[in-house]
C-alpha cells in the first residue's frame, strides 16, 4: 500500500520532503528498535526458552513420559478433536457472514457485524458461566435434557460449544474487510456471463480471499487450541475425559509435576511455533501472488 | 444345519451375556477437593485390584479435583460424579440443598459420620523458623505475613479460619468479639487469598511468598517431604481443629447410572484397613483407633476441637461465618478501608 502511495506522488520534492518527516536521527532509531528488541526478548523469548528447558532439563525421555502417559494422550486428542470440529463450523460460518456482509445490503447490518465481534468482548469465563446457566442441571435447558439423557456441560460437547463461541469472529473478521473491499463487480460480471451462484463462488469469490481464509483458519486453530478460561468453567475437569491441553498443563503444575507440565507446554507451544510458521508462509505466498492477482 | 447355526449362535450369545454379567466395565467418577489428589490416585489403584478379587468386574475410577465449594457447584450444576469426597460437610451438604442429589440422612449412612480419614490445621513455617513463629499468636504479630486460601471458595481456608477463631475464643474464655477482632488482625496480614488449598501452597513453596502457611496437615507433611525437602518445618499449634472431609455417594447419579453397588463398595473400602494404612502414608490421620495407633509417630499429638462443640455444626458456621454478609466478609470490608 505505502510503496504505492509513494510511487504516485507526482511533485519529486513533495516526495522527498515527505521521506524527510520519518528520517529521525540515529540514536532515536536505534532506542526505538533497541526498545522493541529488549521488550520481545524479556516477555516473549525468554519465556518461550524457559518452556523448553523445563520440558527437557531431565532429558528426552523423561518428556516423552509425559507426553505419552495416558491422560496427556487423552487431553491431547480431544484437543485435537475440538478443533477438527470448530474450525469447520467456524470456517462455513465466517465465511457466509463475510459474504453476506459484503455483498448484500440489508437492515441491521451493523448489529450483524457488532455480534460477530461479541465474543472477543466478553471475558471468557463468562462465556463458560452462560453455557453452565443455560445448559447446566439447574439452568434453563438443563432439566430437559437430563430427561433425555443428553450431557453437554462437563462432557465434550460443552468445550465444543465454548470454544467455537470463542473462536467464532476469527475467520469472519478476517474476510469481511478483505470482501468488502474488492466489491462485487467480479461476481457481477461472472453471473451477467450466465454462471450459477455456485460457480461464482468457487471460482470467482473463493480464489479471491483464499489468503485470508487460509490465515483466519490458522488464528481460529490457533486460538481454539489454546483456550483455557471458558473451558475451564464447562469441562469439570475429569481426567483422561474433558481436560484439553491447557487444563491438563494446569493440573500436572498443581499437582507438583512440573517436567510434564512444561513437557506439555512445550508440545502446545511447539504447535504455536508451527501456527505462526504456517502463518508467515502464508503471508509471504500472498505477498508473492498479489500482483498476480491485480493484473487479472 | 440350520439348527446347529441357531444353537451355535444363542450358545455364542448366551456366553457374551453371562460373560458381560460377570465381568462388567465400570467407570466411577469421584469429585474431590484439593489435596487428595496423590492419595486417591493410589486408592483407586488398591480399590481396582480389590474389587477385581471380589466381583470380577473392571472399575476405572475417573478422578475431577479443585476447590471443595467450586466442585460441589460444578456437581449441583451437572457434573456426574457418582461419589463426592469433599473437604467439609457443608459442601457435600449444598448437594442436598440445591438439587436434591442426596438425602438428608447422608452424613450417618457410613461410619465416623462418613469421614473416614480426619486431618487438622498446622502451621508451616521456613526452614529455621526464622520468624520464630510457635503458636496461633504468632500469626497477628505485624512482621509476620500469613499464607491461607480464601475461605469462600476454599474448603480447607474454611478450617483454617475456624481453627483460629476456636483458638482465640479459649484464650478469651468464649468472647465472640475477642476473636473477632483477633481473626481480623490475622487476616490482615495476608498478602494474596488463593482460591484453593494447592494453590495457596504454590504461593508459598514455588513463589515463596510470606512466612507462615495455614495448611492442611497433609499438605504441610508434602511441602516437607517431597517438594522442598529440608527447606520448610511445620509447627503445630497448642490447639486446632479437628477437620472431617466427609465421603457420599451421589444418589441420584448412581441409580440413573446403575453404579450404585460399585461406589458404594469404592466408598465402604475407605474404612479397610489396607485403606486406612494408605490414608496414614498420604498424612491423613485413619478414623480406625487402632490403624492410627500403628502411625501414632508420624501424627503430633494436638488438642483438637469440634466443629459441632465449638460452632453448633457447619450450618450455623457458614451461615454466620462464611455467608454473604457473615463475619469473613466484614473483616476483608475492614482491612480494604484501612
Amino acid at each position: 500500500m505505502t510503496t504505492q502511495t509513494l510511487t504516485h506522488v507526482a511533485n519529486p520534492e513533495l516526495a522527498a520532503r515527505w521521506r524527510r518527516a520519518t528520517e529521525e536521527p540515529a540514536w532515536v532509531r536505534w532506542t526505538l528498535i533497541g526498545v522493541a528488541l529488549t521488550f520481545l526478548a524479556l516477555f516473549l523469548v525468554l519465556p518461550l526458552l524457559v518452556v523448553l528447558y523445563g520440558a527437557f532439563e531431565q532429558g528426552l525421555q523423561v518428556w516423552w513420559a509425559a507426553i505419552s502417559e495416558p491422560d496427556a494422550l487423552a487431553a491431547i486428542r480431544l484437543s485435537l478433536l475440538v478443533v477438527l470440529i470448530v474450525v469447520p463450523i467456524n470456517l462455513v460460518f465466517g465465511v457466509a457472514a463475510a459474504w453476506a456482509i459484503a455483498k448484500f445490503e440489508f437492515r441491521g447490518k451493523p448489529i450483524l457485524i457488532s455480534l460477530i465481534d461479541m465474543p472477543f468482548a466478553i471475558s471468557p469465563v463468562v462465556v463458560g458461566l452462560i453455557f453452565v446457566i443455560l445448559f447446566g442441571s439447574q439452568g434453563w435447558l438443563g432439566p430437559w435434557l437430563a430427561a433425555h439423557d443428553m450431557r453437554i456441560i462437563f462432557a465434550v460437547p460443552g468445550i465444543v460449544i465454548v470454544i467455537a463461541f470463542g473462536t467464532m469472529p476469527f475467520i469472519a473478521r478476517e474476510l469481511i474487510p478483505l470482501m468488502q473491499q474488492q466489491g462485487k463487480e467480479e461476481e457481477e460480471a461472472s453471473l451477467t456471463l450466465g454462471a450459477s451462484g455456485w460457480k461464482t463462488f468457487w471460482y470467482v469469490t473463493l480464489p479471491n480471499i483464499k489468503w485470508g481464509l487460509i490465515y483466519g483458519v490458522i488464528l481460529c486453530n490457533a486460538r481454539a487450541l489454546g483456550e483455557f478460561g471458558a473451558v475451564a468453567v464447562v469441562s469439570g475437569r475429569i481426567r483422561g475425559e474433558t481436560n484439553t491441553m491447557p487444563l491438563h498443563i494446569e493440573v500436572l503444575y498443581n499437582e507438583y509435576m512440573f517436567t510434564a507440565a512444561f513437557a506439555v507446554s512445550s508440545l502446545l507451544t511447539g504447535l504455536a511455533l508451527v501456527t505462526i510458521a504456517v502463518k508467515s508462509f502464508v503471508e509471504w505466498l500472498d505477498e508473492r501472488n498479489r500482483p498476480a492477482i491485480a493484473s487479472h | 444345519m440350520k439348527k446347529i447355526l441357531r444353537n451355535t449362535l444363542v450358545g455364542g450369545l448366551a456366553t457374551l451375556l453371562a460373560g458381560s454379567v460377570l465381568a462388567d466395565n465400570i467407570t466411577l467418577l469421584n469429585v474431590s477437593y484439593d489435596p487428595t489428589r496423590e492419595f486417591y490416585r493410589e486408592y483407586n489403584r488398591a480399590f481396582g485390584d480389590y474389587w477385581k478379587q471380589q466381583t470380577g468386574d473392571t472399575v476405572t475410577v475417573r478422578q475431577s479435583h479443585g476447590g471443595s465449594g467450586s466442585q460441589a457447584r460444578s456437581v449441583i450444576d451437572g457434573l456426574d460424579a457418582d461419589v463426592v469426597t469433599l473437604a467439609l460437610a457443608y459442601d457435600v451438604d449444598a448437594l442436598r440443598q440445591h438439587a436434591q442429589l442426596i438425602p438428608e440422612n447422608w452424613q450417618s449412612r457410613l461410619d465416623k459420620n462418613s469421614s473416614p480419614y480426619t486431618s487438622t490445621i498446622v502451621l508451616l513455617v521456613r526452614k529455621g523458623n526464622p520468624k520464630n513463629i510457635r503458636d496461633w499468636d504468632d500469626l497477628v504479630r505485624d512482621d509476620v505475613a500469613v499464607i491461607t486460601p480464601n475461605p469462600k471458595t476454599s474448603g480447607g481456608a474454611r478450617w483454617n479460619y475456624l481453627a483460629a477463631w476456636g483458638y482465640a475464643l479459649k484464650q478469651n474464655n468464649g468472647d465472640q468479639d475477642k476473636a473477632y477482632d483477633f481473626v481480623s488482625k490475622l487476616f490482615a496480614n495476608v498478602p494474596v487469598l488463593d482460591p484453593g488449598a494447592r494453590g495457596a501452597t504454590n504461593t508459598f513453596v514455588q513463589r515463596g511468598l510470606g512466612d507462615v502457611f495455614i495448611a492442611w496437615e497433609n499438605e504441610a507433611y508434602l511441602s516437607v517431604e517431597q517438594l522442598g525437602k529440608g527447606q520448610f518445618e511445620i509447627v503445630v499449634p497448642s490447639v486446632s481443629i479437628l477437620a472431617e472431609p466427609p465421603v457420599t455417594v451421589v444418589d441420584k447419579n448412581v441409580d440413573r447410572k446403575g453404579t450404585r453397588k460399585t461406589a458404594e463398595g469404592y466408598l465402604q473400602y475407605l474404612y479397610s484397613d489396607d485403606a486406612q494404612r494408605l490414608a496414614a502414608k498420604h498424612y491423613y490421620r485413619p478414623s480406625n483407633p487402632e490403624i492410627a495407633k500403628e502411625f501414632a509417630e508420624k501424627f503430633v499429638d494436638v488438642e483438637l476441637f469440634g466443629i459441632d462443640e465449638v460452632f453448633g455444626g457447619w450450618e450455623k458456621a457458614q451461615n454466620e461465618h462464611f455467608n454473604d454478609g457473615g463475619h469473613f466478609d466484614s473483616i476483608l470490608e475492614n482491612i480494604a478501608r484501612r
